[in-house]
């Protein structure tokens, strides 16, 4: 399947201004969803790309201020990607991203954004696809939305 | 050490066998020469989509050991290659090996690919068991290790259009085969398996039909990366199927094909295979028709539970006759007898769960290496000597001594290393190099001077975004005193520009824009380490694995994100500190924690390699559960075995044995335990053995056990009979009694072959006696198969019941009554024995319970030791410095037993062998002002590296301490920390900030860069 025909039409390609280019931030764990990432791209997988990433050992490691950082820094959303559950490199560091990340959700409504500009999601190792994936659709979610409501200040 | 030993170790066959050995082994001060007949190693398991009973993703927990293999530098990897003859003895072998040519310069190629994208030549790809095209020129798999290019001689055309593609110019149509002679001290075969021939089987169809595939090729369809893309699709029309058959026993317990033997990985592979393609596709019902369920490992009948009840997976007690297909829908119709009725089904695919053979060189093997065969044509070991050929010096691992699983391949490939290393281990560090590198230059207090090298990568990256833009850009940054752009970042010539540019511009933090930091940040590391930075002032940013070729239509926007990365690696590296790896002291004698066969084993394979070891056994003499055994199905003698083992124990030097001794407290961390005994005596070493055993269930209360004197234990008869106290006409065993039912849901193991034994035992005495066997599944896995066909030939009589159908026994007048409902016919059957065997299942030792909090080790529900990985670390736990062995673990037999007890010693020796280790240079740590002590983050760290202590400074004080010995630097309790006084170093919330802000807020103005 080529993922070019996925995505194609979603997105402005080079030079559209009048598009919406949502920034998208990326926090991958080292050990599978960087992986899965890199997988990706050795398989040419094709996504958009508006997303940067930014890899820690552990998905554990993303402390809930991370993410209130980069949406007050103007993110139009944040994905959090991390080992299948019981796959955690470091035993069980991804059932705590996942409480928290359930938390932050909920926090984040508070402040008036829409709980889906935050996406946690597991993509193992041998997931290029699943990447590939995970990327397309939450880039055309956060299309959707839209850019972030958050217009500085506090 | 003077020694006419060689201290190098060749491994023949680089699987997970192999990479096991040969890791365990580069770690413990041996050489090792790793040869490898494909041109990558990873074996059989790098195919496999998943692993049972986890459900990992077998790539995802193998690829860090490929990535650890290929790059040790005490490792050499000579893969495309075959040993072709051995001289010498052991301790001094002479090897020749053949290389075949690679048509690529391995020094050269740079694995970018770029050759197979233009190669016009399409064939089949082995890898994907031909279920998909790969090119002439070709890796085995994108993860492959060594990431070098191969032509394929039977397939290249000559074009020449790779050659002209490659921009590192590796192509050498000219190579030649090489001749190796390399000299060790020992040698390990673990060449691993064939599959069954499926064709040989000809009314299953296979080959003929095309929906009929066999289970390593569904592995593949499974299999993100195989033909469909993980999506289950039948091979005839792409349709997705919705009636999967699973047919069992192909190719093994099966006298028409040759193969009487089990081959104990297939129920449980086509019970995985069924859950993941059920989790696939909903639609997806899967059928598995089998003859026995041998789900005996740790945990595998929760797994086949978990199949039946939550995957709704249909399993049919039936051998398949015949399959037929349907011309028109190429559907497959399955002929089988269930409930003694004939039936017919149709399915939409079939997957044959192929048995496990000796590879096809085994022939040739076994006469190069001058070791025996066994009658099935695996390599011949003993029950005493799992690990060992019949020729000194030449060990065996993995599948290629009996077919078995992952976790026990792993454990064997441990335990070999333990022995081949035992063989030169007065040669040890002798050919082994410890790189140096020149003293570390203080960049404290120094305004950040950053170069910037952005790489071309051929055309990889180069071909998408504009590289000299970006390299521009990494100009205007602050901070960066230099960029460049290079056509391979990674080559040679490179490596030596950088530590030019470092001196030149006296830099003090490198950023390369390239690749991945999974594959080349440790070499980008080491190459600054070589001009004197610290390792830590490295970052990386990925402008190819993650920008050029996701995004290759789009140009402008990968130029754009490939500098939004460059800004994002230079914001952090600007905030990067030198990173101490803590250097911890080894005291180098271990404690062994259990006097059994395992114990013992464990203790004297370690003295063997000079290491001091304290033996604590609870009890007044060594042997443990093996003293009960009595008798073998093999013939061996296991009491003989003991005290022989005993009398070595005993007189060793190095060895110091405690009896009747139990402990008090284990403290500390790997490298530096201290142990207190009950009795007050202390001892201090560096790693810790956990083989206490485990004892059979007491069924009391269960089928009159305590109640009638002739109702007894199988261990408890199997005394009695040797003794040759049992005697009687009749005589019934009662399987998985205590195992298999609610609250001790999985298989005890040995119970089935322990049965076949005393039952064989009983009719070799008196054939007229009458003996019955009450069962569930008969699961004499392996070569046991043959105690089961022997009990049967003898006349034993089989009775199988359900779980919800227990047999009944009263005692009547004195006289004990069984009955039970047959199964497979229905009727009800009556029995009079004089004795009642109760097949008791297995219990953890009573210690357990208590040795595990001290060791700050995890138990499973059933209160065995939980190890750090069941399927590839079987005998560590996820607490460094700590191994265990034998029944601690779980059930298991006496060889088994014994293969864990080396692989465990093995393990220790990695770290036993170094007189420091160094600890993780990314650990967590506690800014001691800010931390109020309350102990948030205590229950986080999975690996127990935090406690609350006393302040030294104010003692009313509480604070956290970090134990850097025992975290693994993953960053999970800083995000609990409340005060903030948290932080993992290498992973600081301020260089992720910086991070955050860089990638958001876009250009900053320059800063001036102080001189």
């Amino acid at each position: 399947m080529n993922s070019e025909a996925v995505h194609a039409g979603s997105h402005g390609g080079d030079g559209g201004s009048e598009h919406f280019e949502p920034k998208i931030l990326v926090f991958c764990c080292n050990w599978c969803s960087y992986a899965g990432a890199d997988l990706a791209g050795v398989s040419r997988l094709q996504m958009p790309p508006y997303f940067r990433t930014i890899r820690v050992m552990c998905s554990a490691r993303v402390d809930p201020e991370f993410v209130i950082r980069a949406f007050e820094k103007g993110a139009d959303g944040v994905l959090v990607a991390g080992c299948h559950p019981a796959d955690c490199h470091y035993i069980g560091g991804n059932y705590r991203t996942r409480r928290r990340m359930a938390l932050m959700k909920m926090l984040i409504q508070q402040f008036g954004f829409d709980p889906d500009r935050l996406r946690l999601e597991w993509v193992s190792a041998g997931e290029g696809e699943k990447f590939q994936k995970t990327i397309i659709e939450f880039t055309n979610t956060v299309k959707e939305m839209g850019p972030t409501p958050y217009k500085g200040g506090v | 050490m003077a020694s006419d030993k060689i201290g190098a170790v060749m491994v023949v066959g680089g699987g997970i066998s192999g990479m096991q050995s040969a890791l365990d082994l580069a770690d413990s001060g041996y050489k090792v020469y790793l040869v490898e007949k494909q041109p990558s190693i990873g074996g059989t398991m790098a195919q496999l989509d998943k692993t049972f009973p986890t459900n990992d993703c077998a790539m995802c927990i193998m690829a860090p050991k490929l990535v650890a293999t290929g790059r040790h530098h005490n490792i050499d990897l000579i893969t495309n290659a075959e040993v072709a003859i051995v001289d010498g003895q052991a301790g001094n072998f002479s090897v020749t090996v053949k290389q075949k040519a690679f048509r690529v310069d391995p020094t050269k190629c740079t694995g970018c690919g770029s050759c197979a994208q233009k190669c016009p030549i399409e064939t089949t790809n082995e890898y994907d068991e031909n279920t998909k095209v790969r090119k002439a020129i070709y890796v085995r798999y994108p993860q492959a290790v060594p990431l070098v290019y191969s032509i394929d001689p039977d397939r290249c055309i000559g074009c020449g259009i790779c050659s002209e593609e490659c921009k590192a110019k590796a192509v050498d149509y000219d190579q030649k085969e090489k001749v190796l002679e390399i000299k060790v001290g020992s040698i390990i075969v673990s060449p691993g398996f064939d599959e069954f021939n499926a064709r040989l089987k000809t009314e299953y169809g296979y080959g003929v039909y095309k929906n009929v595939v066999t289970s390593i090729e569904f592995e593949r369809i499974l299999s993100a990366t195989g033909p469909y893309m993980g999506t289950v699709l039948r091979p005839s029309d792409g349709d997705i199927p919705e009636k999967v058959a699973f047919i069992q026993c192909v190719g093994s317990r099966d006298e028409h094909c040759g193969n009487e033997y089990c081959s104990s990985v297939c129920c449980m592979y086509s019970t995985k295979e069924a859950i993941i393609a059920k989790e696939h596709g909903g639609n997806i019902k899967p059928s598995i028709f089998y003859m026995d369920m041998r789900a005996f490992g740790k945990e595998f009948d929760e797994y086949y539970n978990r199949a039946q009840n939550e995957y709704g997976i249909r399993y049919v007690r039936s051998r398949v006759a015949a399959v037929s297909e349907d011309p028109r829908t190429n559907n497959l119709k399955i002929r089988f007898v269930e409930n003694g009725e004939p039936k017919e089904e149709e399915f939409n695919m079939v997957v044959l769960a192929v048995g496990l053979r000796p590879p096809a060189d085994n022939e040739n093997l076994s006469r190069i290496m001058k070791f025996k065969l066994n009658e099935d044509g695996f390599a011949q070991t003993g029950v005493f000597t799992p690990v060992e050929t019949s020729r000194p010096g030449v060990f065996v691992s993995g599948a290629f001594s009996a077919p078995k699983d992952i976790p026990m391949t792993v454990a064997e490939a441990s335990g070999a290393a333990a022995k081949a290393g035992t063989e030169v281990a007065t040669a040890r560090n002798t050919l082994v190099t410890k790189k140096e590198y020149p003293k570390e230059t203080n960049v404290e207090g120094q305004e950040p001077r950053i170069g910037v090298f952005v790489c071309h990568c051929g055309i990889n990256i180069g071909g998408v975004v504009n590289v000299p833009e970006v390299m521009e850009y990494a100009k205007s940054l602050p901070n960066v005193v230099v960029s460049e752009q290079n056509l391979y970042t990674c080559s040679q010539d490179t490596q030596e520009k950088i530590k030019e540019k470092i001196k030149e511009h006296k830099l003090n933090r490198v950023v390369v824009a390239s690749c991945t930091p999974r594959t080349h940040e440790p070499l980008f590391q080491n190459t600054i380490r070589e001009a004197g930075l610290n390792a830590y002032l490295f970052e990386m940013a990925n402008i190819r694995d993650q920008c050029s070729w996701i995004h290759m239509h789009e140009p402008k926007a990968a130029t754009k994100k490939a500098k939004d990365l460059v800004r994002m690696a230079v914001a952090k590296s600007r905030l990067l500190e030198p990173l101490e790896s803590l250097t911890l002291n080894v005291n180098q004698s271990a404690l062994v924690v259990g006097g059994g066969v395992s114990g013992m084993t464990a203790a004297l394979e370690l003295a063997k390699q000079g290491f001091k070891v304290h033996l604590v056994e609870r009890e007044k003499q060594l042997g443990g559960n093996a003293l009960k055994l009595h008798f073998l199905p093999s013939g061996d003698d296991p009491v003989a075995f003991v005290k022989q083992l005993d009398k070595q124990v005993t007189s060793n030097p190095n060895i110091t044995v405690y009896m009747n001794a139990k402990i008090k407290n284990i403290d500390g961390y790997v490298g530096n335990f201290k142990t207190t005994l009950e009795s007050g005596e202390q001892m201090e070493h560096g790693a810790v053995i956990l083989a206490i055993g485990g004892e059979e269930y007491k069924p009391v209360g269960e089928y009159l056990y305590g109640k009638n004197k002739n109702v007894m234990t199988l261990l408890e008869f199997k005394d009695k009979l040797s003794k040759g106290e049992a005697k009687g006409n009749e005589y019934v065993f009662i399987q998985c009694v205590g195992s298999r039912e609610d609250k001790h849901p999985n298989c005890s193991r040995v119970c089935c072959t322990g049965t076949m034994s005393a039952a064989k035992k009983i009719k070799e005495k008196d054939p007229n006696a009458k003996v019955w066997v009450l069962y569930r599944d008969i699961r004499t896995y392996g070569f046991r198969e043959k105690y089961y066909k022997e009990a049967s030939q003898a006349g034993v009589k089989f009775v199988r019941f359900e779980d919800k159908e227990k047999p009944k026994v009263e005692e009547k007048a004195g006289k004990l009554e069984v009955s039970v409902k047959d199964e497979d016919t229905g009727k009800n059957i009556e029995m009079k024995p004089d004795y009642l065997v109760l097949a008791a299942g297995t219990r953890p030792q009573e210690d357990a319970g208590k040795l595990a909090p001290m060791c700050k080790v995890p138990q499973t529900k059933e209160g065995f030791f939980l190890e750090a990985h069941m399927k590839l670390r079987p005998v560590d736990f996820a607490t460094e410095g700590i191994y265990l062995a034998g029944l601690a673990h779980g059930p298991k037999f006496l060889d088994e037993s014994i293969a864990q007890a080396l692989a465990a010693s093995a393990r220790a020796v990695t770290v036993l062998s170094k007189k420091t280790l160094e600890a993780e240079g990314i650990v967590a740590s506690i800014d001691e002002t800010l931390c109020d002590g309350c102990g948030m983050c205590v229950p986080v760290c999975e690996y127990k590296a935090l406690e609350v202590v006393a302040d030294k400074k104010d003692p009313k004080k509480k604070i956290v301490e970090v134990n850097v010995g025992l975290c693994k630097g993953c960053g999970a309790c800083v995000g609990t920390c409340p005060a903030g006084a948290l932080t993992q170093k290498g992973y600081k919330d301020t260089q992720i900030y910086a991070m955050i802000d860089a990638a958001l807020e876009g250009d900053k103005p320059k800063q001036e860069v102080k001189e």
